[in-house]
């Protein structure tokens, strides 16, 4: 069906507070929520703050909440909806200003997770590195991953509890799977994952793998490996009886 | 209304812009260790680089064993239409495939051959399979690979979402540069021993472009105003495959991954029209031949409904289509409600990419004022009237590295205390905040759209003397009227768009002057400069490029003599079979 007029409605605010403003915007076929927020911006209110760049959902500016639901504003159609649609700004985040947050929170987190750290061997060849394609097909679906946070803003953990010190968030669990199932990383994350980056808090909802752009299985792909990773070194009972055996032998074999 | 306050950062290398060729050129700069500040417009990691999907080129011969460093080469100075920049084309063909595999160390995933090497894909107007890439996302793999080793660079700092508004000098030398915080307005002078400009294009002066909101072309404008020469301004290139509907979509970028996936290109009648430009070459010729056939077939009312032509992948296996190229597939299912394994796309020229811009010295990235460096597509000569797709990934890693090392180098020789005029800095703060002042004034949106109005109109594929003359007495009345033009009706400093607009219209302004004028000034056509009042290729300006000075009286466009190629170099491109394709004198 043909919409000629959208009732949009925006959230315009800042951190002291807001609320959600009506404006009319005339539909083109073909638009997407964007369009209509841009729309407002140019006609109705230049000071509309709202991210975005490459409108073609490879960049994950414009993370926003549409109709309540975590999505990117130039990939959602306005045919989606009916005549009426409600946009506003993450909620896991710190507002700055109408639909822009403050995300700096998720770029101090990845200084945080120790980078690619090949062998000293591969970094001393002069040889150009050999590696299987289906081996690097496993990290690629998480090198996918765009940085629209929508994952981070629909996550319990950090939106619900606010417990941006206790866990990293999903995109940063997909960033230490793309660095731990690298073919040539060598580095052990697993204390990071127990410990700061705080894998345990997720209980594997599948809210994020649900909101991803990418369609990126977070939970199953990259969290619950990495849970089992973690497991295996730190809870496995098999384990934790070898190695207190193991250590009691060391004892008794000392002279 | 008097300067406002600012605050105060020293650093020893700034760099405008955090794309690939900013981040190479802060990591390169960071390594010699000197302190960089990045600073950018939008969110680390949403720099245009990201909107690259089919790969970046470098000879690296894992596919095709013949290819090599002269056959790159080659096929950059005749894609070109051999208005290049030789030397930077010798330069950057030598040294991608290092630069490439040095990416791979940071952590890069590239597909890779059976043979466990990277692969490469075919591209257009290269003579081999050349481009090393991951499906059709290679920007955003190379983009994330630079910001992770950026970020985890000792030395390396960023600002986010910062704009630069101007250029300071002292003694003659760029000491420094003024930007403002969206988020909040507030000044920030950075005082520095050297700068990189490596803020991207123009695109934005047109309507139908692939290019985002950022793309306002402020590097090859602060230059300009720094008093450097900019090169090449008329050349803009139509990337031949942009989306065309529905409206709301319409200049979204469709990679010319499909074509090099085996897409071929069909006008309303299913004839395969390339057949007719470029019988060799067929959909995989240089984009300034496959851009204006089709625009030609579309003039001769061959076009598809919606003014373009179709763009068909169908005979390969979905499977195959799904791996290759999984976001065009998700892009035409969700924009355009077209699934492309059963569909052809429709596809129409859209702009894509300055060719032109600051005038660098090869070696250096150095550009015609001391201190002030360039690097990636805000410099120019490297890709002459014509880039081929790939070369411009390279680009920013071949020459953001070299113009970083530079630039460091360049600060030993340089006290910190450079004496800055604070009358000069008052005056820039007080132009900044000018429309706040005037919020009645003329919208900035408004006065943007009659910005891409008129160059789509004036400076369209196919461009003519009469046209361009009317686009010049049309951009010249914006400029007086931009000078004078509001904020859309809200001073606030607080994350105001319209007022941030209203100083990104200097920007384009610049540009679209520096592009009219130089077009008029080549009479000719020759790769994206296309004439119809001078549809011949000129053999006599082969050696020739405009470069766009500012004097006391305005702007001023002067032809330039190129010096000839040294004879390995000649040799290289007479030996290559590369088709130069000149336009034939009728």
């Amino acid at each position: 069906m043909e919409i000629s007029t959208l009732d949009l409605k925006i959230w315009r605010g800042d951190a002291k507070g807001g609320e959600l403003v009506s404006y009319r915007v005339p539909v083109r076929e073909g638009m997407v929520v964007l369009d209509a927020v841009l729309w407002v911006q140019a006609n109705m209110a230049s000071d509309l703050a709202v991210r975005w760049n490459c409108k073609a959902a490879k960049c994950g500016s414009c993370s926003a909440e549409i109709q309540g639901f975590p999505r990117l504003m130039c990939k959602t159609p306005l045919t989606e909806y009916g005549g009426q649609v409600t946009v506003g700004p993450m909620k896991a985040f710190p507002i700055v200003k109408d639909l822009v947050t403050d995300v700096s929170w998720n770029y101090q987190v990845n200084k945080e997770i120790p980078p690619f750290t090949p062998s000293e061997k591969d970094t001393l060849s002069s040889e150009p590195w050999r590696m299987q394609q289906k081996d690097v097909e496993r990290v690629m679906e998480f090198r996918k991953c765009i940085e629209c946070f929508l994952c981070q803003d629909v996550c319990h953990v950090l939106r619900a509890h606010d417990m941006k010190t206790a866990f990293y968030g999903p995109r940063y669990m997909v960033r230490i799977a793309s660095l731990e199932m690298h073919p040539k990383d060598t580095l052990d994350r697993r204390p990071l994952l127990k410990g700061k980056a705080g894998i345990g808090y997720c209980n594997v909802t599948k809210c994020c793998t649900e909101v991803c752009p990418e369609h990126i299985k977070i939970t199953d792909n990259a969290i619950i490996p990495l849970k089992e990773r973690m497991d295996d070194a730190y809870f496995d009972p098999v384990r934790a009886i070898v190695r207190r055996l193991g250590r009691r032998e060391r004892k008794a074999d000392r002279p | 209304m008097s300067a406002a306050p600012y605050e105060t950062v020293e650093t020893d290398v700034l760099v405008l812009g955090a794309g690939g060729a900013g981040l190479r050129a802060a990591i390169a700069a960071a390594e010699t260790g000197a302190r960089v500040q990045v600073v950018c417009k939008s969110l680390l990691g949403k720099a245009h680089t990201v909107m690259a999907e089919g790969g970046v080129a470098a000879a690296m011969h894992n596919v095709a064993y013949q290819d090599s460093w002269e056959v790159h080469f080659a096929d950059t100075m005749k894609g070109g239409k051999l208005i290049n920049d030789w030397r930077m084309a010798e330069i950057h063909a030598r040294e991608s495939p290092e630069r490439v595999l040095e990416l791979e160390r940071w952590g890069a995933v590239f597909d890779r051959t059976w043979q466990g090497r990277i692969h490469q894909r075919p591209f257009g107007a290269h003579t081999y399979p050349r481009l090393a890439h991951i499906g059709d996302r290679t920007g955003l793999e190379l983009i994330r690979t630079l910001q992770d080793r950026a970020v985890h660079t000792k030395g390396v700092d960023v600002h986010m979402e910062v704009t630069v508004f101007k250029l300071l000098k002292a003694d003659g030398r760029i000491a420094g540069a003024l930007a403002y915080r969206r988020a909040d307005g507030s000044v920030i002078l950075y005082r520095c021993g050297a700068l990189v400009l490596a803020s991207g294009g123009a695109g934005k002066m047109y309507r139908v472009t692939s290019n985002s909101w950022e793309s306002t072309g402020d590097g090859t404008a602060l230059a300009y105003d720094a008093g450097a020469q900019l090169r090449d301004m008329e050349m803009v290139q139509f990337h031949p495959t942009g989306m065309v509907w529905p409206a709301g979509v319409r200049g979204i970028l469709v990679t010319e991954g499909v074509r090099g996936e085996g897409g071929v290109l069909r006008n309303k009648d299913g004839e395969r029209f390339m057949e007719r430009y470029d019988r060799d070459r067929m959909e995989l010729s240089s984009r300034d031949v496959v851009a204006r056939a089709i625009n030609s077939e579309v003039l001769a009312g061959r076009g598809t409904p919606h003014a373009g032509a179709f763009l068909d992948i169908t005979h390969r296996k979905p499977e195959y289509i799904k791996s290759k190229l999984p976001s065009m597939y998700e892009q035409f299912l969700k924009l355009a409600n077209v699934d492309i394994t059963r569909q052809p796309m429709e596809v129409a020229p859209t702009i894509h990419y300055a060719m032109g811009g600051v005038r660098v010295e090869a070696e250096t990235g150095a550009s015609t004022v001391p201190g002030l460096y360039a690097a990636g597509e805000v410099a120019s000569g490297l890709h002459g009237a014509n880039r081929l797709g790939g070369n411009s990934l390279s680009d920013l890693l071949v020459f953001g590295k070299r113009a970083g090392e530079a630039a460091a180098g360049a600060v030993e020789v340089k006290s910190e205390t450079a004496a800055l005029d604070p009358a000069q800095i008052d005056t820039a703060i007080a132009e900044l905040m000018a429309p706040l002042d005037r919020v009645a004034g003329e919208n900035p949106f408004a006065l943007q759209a009659e910005i891409q109005d008129a160059m789509s109109a004036h400076a369209p594929i196919v461009r003519d003397g009469p046209g361009l003359e009317a686009g010049l007495d049309k951009i010249l009345e914006l400029r007086a009227r931009a000078r004078k033009c509001g904020t859309g009706g809200s001073n606030t400093l607080a994350f105001n768009p319209g007022w941030h607009t209203a100083h990104d219209l200097e920007s384009m302004l610049v540009n679209a002057e520096a592009l009219l004028r130089s077009a008029l000034e080549r009479k000719e056509s020759r790769g994206a400069h296309a004439r119809s009042d001078f549809p011949g290729t000129d053999d006599e300006l082969t050696n020739v490029n405009y470069a766009v000075e500012k004097t006391p009286d305005g702007m001023v466009v002067h032809a330039e003599q190129r010096p000839p190629m040294p004879d390995y170099l000649a040799e290289a491109v007479h030996h290559s079979y590369a088709r130069y394709t000149p336009e034939a004198t009728e």
